[in-house]
């Protein structure tokens, strides 16, 4: 599927070199190295569920169902909602512990913050926006409720609050946006973490520690930073000694998920070229075979006249 | 080739059972949206977290403007290319778009959270959004054909209506650019409608998922215009008891030969460069889907229309273009609907009974308002038939 994208686009060559110029300069927007991230450590993290606890006191969420010390939650695969904006799962490997018990890892699941997010280049209205601290957030006073956000993450994270008749919102993890844009502050899940699983950080230190970290344990880490390049690049990443397919970190396409509607949307309506175009076209067409509607006679009578 | 009478309303009683059935779903489909507006999404639909779209955006608004694509491929054929014999469908073919694409924002109005920030894109521009072109495209569209109809206003209530008349005398002069820019404004959105679902790569099912996605969607629109014309033209001649149009509706399917042919080999040669057909046998309902869509709307027709003698038949014909006019609605369906298979999804989503009856009742009320424009309104040129002896 791929080459056949790459050729396709290699067929639309001249109207490529536009779009190019037009999703290049989308793709430089906003992001740069020294944006946040925050890394996660999989093979750190003990499934204290301190991190959804943090979060939704920090976004003011609603109570939760059950407390954040009730371990059964992890019997079930949980995913992020629109009253958590993080949830730890648990996954079972196929590492054993000394007993032969076989040991759990736990993954903490949020918005990954994508440095090009397909959320926030199919929303109608631009209410999602990719700030430049790194954090993708959400301005309610924007949007209209579509869920073509939903629709376009590739990390199946927007959530929506259903049940609200008049003024629902979409949800999803802000990166605390309010506290790392002031000096010091920390996203609410990594200030909590006890075991340091949650490091937050500008991109490009992060990316530097998590390689450090896997190469200085290559036999236990999976030798590869899950974010770093999946759909272009997150905010967020994740290094891990259990597969990451096994987490429910699922293989993605490094190119970034908006590249194609953009590279279409760029290439046909640069200039509004292919509407002006075709309208030319039509009007030459109907200059020529019906000439008469042009000059304002309704062809109604025209074709009495002709019967 | 008989000469055709001009349109006129049609002189029927309008009360007929049908019509009675028709109130009843729509006052079905208002308790729901009342509901809707009431309790939320929640309440009524069974939309999820890992299914945000169901069938309100899947046949409302995809199908909609699918086969509310009459209205510019007639108003093309005869305006356009000038060929006046079949003017007598343009009419029709022009109310059923006015009316599919006013359901259509009605439907988008109930489905969207937040109804009354619906004007919101206008305001709040996102040219990287697909959505916000075709919303752009739609809402510019509606006004083009309200625009389109107003000389079948202006000849019934030109007179009583003074402004009426003289709109209509002005636009007389400049109608060409509205006929042209509807033509132009559909060929952009209907593709448009095609790359939505272009933002879900990981989601949508390879059978579906291809870059040409919005040409499938344009080519498949445009096939779909005149058997759709034939579908409603057959069934409000014999409701309403007219002669058939079959000398116009006849010549009409051999244009959809061309066009549907164009379509299926765009479509079996994507699959055939994606290599696609692997997933063809595979059991899954996805594949099912698509053989049936496949076959049912857009083979077997295509075959049959071939047949000089199926296109001279009213029932073979209608039979037909009803195939067709069901497999790009099922192709919509599968496109928005099946074919979405998130990754973390734990069920999948079928759609409510409010669901249900809030899009027999957006279907209904198209029928409705149709039979409304035609009783006090010039639109068919049919006249009633002669009682047979
Ligand atoms: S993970 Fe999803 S919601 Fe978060 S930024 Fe990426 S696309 Fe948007
Ligand atoms: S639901 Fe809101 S945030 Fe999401 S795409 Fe639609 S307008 Fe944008
Ligand atoms: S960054 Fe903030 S909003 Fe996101 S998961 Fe952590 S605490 Fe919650």
């Amino acid at each position: 599927m791929q080459i056949t994208r790459r050729s396709l686009f290699k067929i639309m060559g001249a109207a490529g070199g536009l779009s190019a110029i037009g999703s290049r300069a989308a793709a430089a927007e906003n992001t740069s190295d020294d944006d946040y991230g925050c890394l996660a450590d999989v093979g750190r993290c003990i499934g204290c569920r301190k991190c959804e606890m943090a979060c939704s006191k920090v976004n003011a969420l609603p109570p939760a169902q059950t407390s954040f010390e009730d371990m059964t939650v992890f019997d079930r695969n949980r995913r992020p909602d629109e009253a958590a904006f993080t949830v730890v799962n648990r996954y079972f490997s196929s590492r054993a512990d000394e007993r032969g018990q076989p040991v759990p890892a736990y993954i903490k699941v949020q918005c990954m913050h994508c440095l090009h997010p397909a959320c926030a280049s199919a929303c109608i209205t631009g209410a999602l926006k990719k700030q430049e601290n790194g954090a993708v957030t959400y301005n309610p006073s924007r949007c209209i409720g579509c869920r073509y956000c939903m629709i376009a993450c590739p990390f199946q994270i927007p959530a929506y609050e259903f049940s609200d008749p008049l003024t629902p919102r979409v949800r999803k993890c802000t990166f605390c946006f309010e506290n790392i844009s002031k000096q010091g502050g920390l996203p609410g899940c990594a200030a909590i973490c006890p075991v340091e699983a949650l490091t937050f950080g500008t991109r490009s230190e992060l990316l530097k520690i998590a390689h450090q970290r896997i190469s200085e344990a290559p036999l236990e880490y999976v030798q590869k930073v899950y974010g770093e390049h999946e759909v272009g690049g997150t905010s967020w990443l994740y290094i891990s000694k259990v597969p990451f397919e096994k987490l429910g970190l699922y293989p993605l396409p490094e190119k970034e998920i908006p590249h194609l509607t953009e590279t279409i949307q760029h290439s046909i309506f640069a200039y509004m070229w292919a509407p002006i175009t075709l309208f030319g076209i039509l009007a030459g067409a109907m200059r020529f075979f019906n000439p008469q509607q042009m000059s304002g006679k309704p062809s109604q009578i025209q074709t009495e006249k002709e019967v | 080739m008989s000469e055709h009478a001009r349109p006129a309303p049609i002189a029927a009683p309008f009360w007929t059972p049908g019509v009675l059935v028709l109130t009843a779903l729509m006052g079905i489909a208002a308790i729901f949206i009342a509901a809707r507006f009431a309790g939320g999404l929640a309440a009524v639909t069974n939309l999820k977290q890992s299914h945000p779209w169901g069938l309100w955006i899947g046949i409302d608004v995809a199908t909609g403007v699918a086969l509310a694509a009459g209205g510019f491929t007639t108003a093309a054929l005869a305006h356009i290319f000038g060929r006046h014999h079949y003017e007598a469908v343009t009419r029709p073919a022009l109310l059923t778009a006015m009316l599919g694409y006013t359901f259509v924002s009605v439907g988008l109005f109930v489905d969207i959270g937040r109804s009354w920030a619906i004007w919101k894109p206008l305001v709040f521009w996102q040219p990287n959004s697909v959505l916000f072109e075709v919303a752009m495209c739609v809402v510019i569209y509606l006004h083009v054909l309200y625009i389109e109809f107003i000389p079948a206003a202006a000849e019934r209530f030109g007179e009583k209506i003074k402004i009426l008349g003289t709109l209509n005398r002005v636009l007389d002069k400049v109608m060409w650019v509205f006929i042209i820019a509807g033509v132009v404004l559909s060929c952009m959105h209907q593709s448009g409608l095609g790359s939505l679902m272009l933002i879900a790569p990981t989601k949508v099912h390879p059978l579906w998922y291809t870059p040409i996605l919005p040409l499938l969607f344009l080519l498949s629109a445009i096939a779909v215009g005149y058997p759709m014309v034939v579908f409603e033209t057959a069934i409000a001649t014999t409701s309403l008891n007219l002669e058939d149009e079959m000398q116009i509706l006849n010549p009409l399917t051999r244009v959809t030969v061309f066009l549907l042919g164009l379509y299926m080999a765009v479509k079996i040669t994507d699959m055939a460069v994606r290599g696609t057909y692997s997933y063809l046998f595979d059991g899954s309902v996805q594949s099912r889907a698509f053989l049936t869509e496949m076959i049912a709307g857009v083979i077997v027709p295509w075959v049959m229309l071939l047949f000089p003698g199926v296109r001279r038949s009213r029932r073979w014909l209608f039979i037909s273009c009803a195939m067709i006019v069901l497999g790009v609605a099922l192709n919509r369906i599968n496109v928005f609907l099946v074919s979405y298979s998130p990754p973390h999804a734990t069920q999948s989503y079928f759609p409510s009974i409010g669901e249900i009856a809030v899009t027999a009742g957006l279907i209904s009320g198209i029928i409705f308002f149709y039979r409304v424009a035609v009783t006090f309104l010039p639109v068919l040129s049919a006249r009633p038939r002669e009682v047979k002896p």
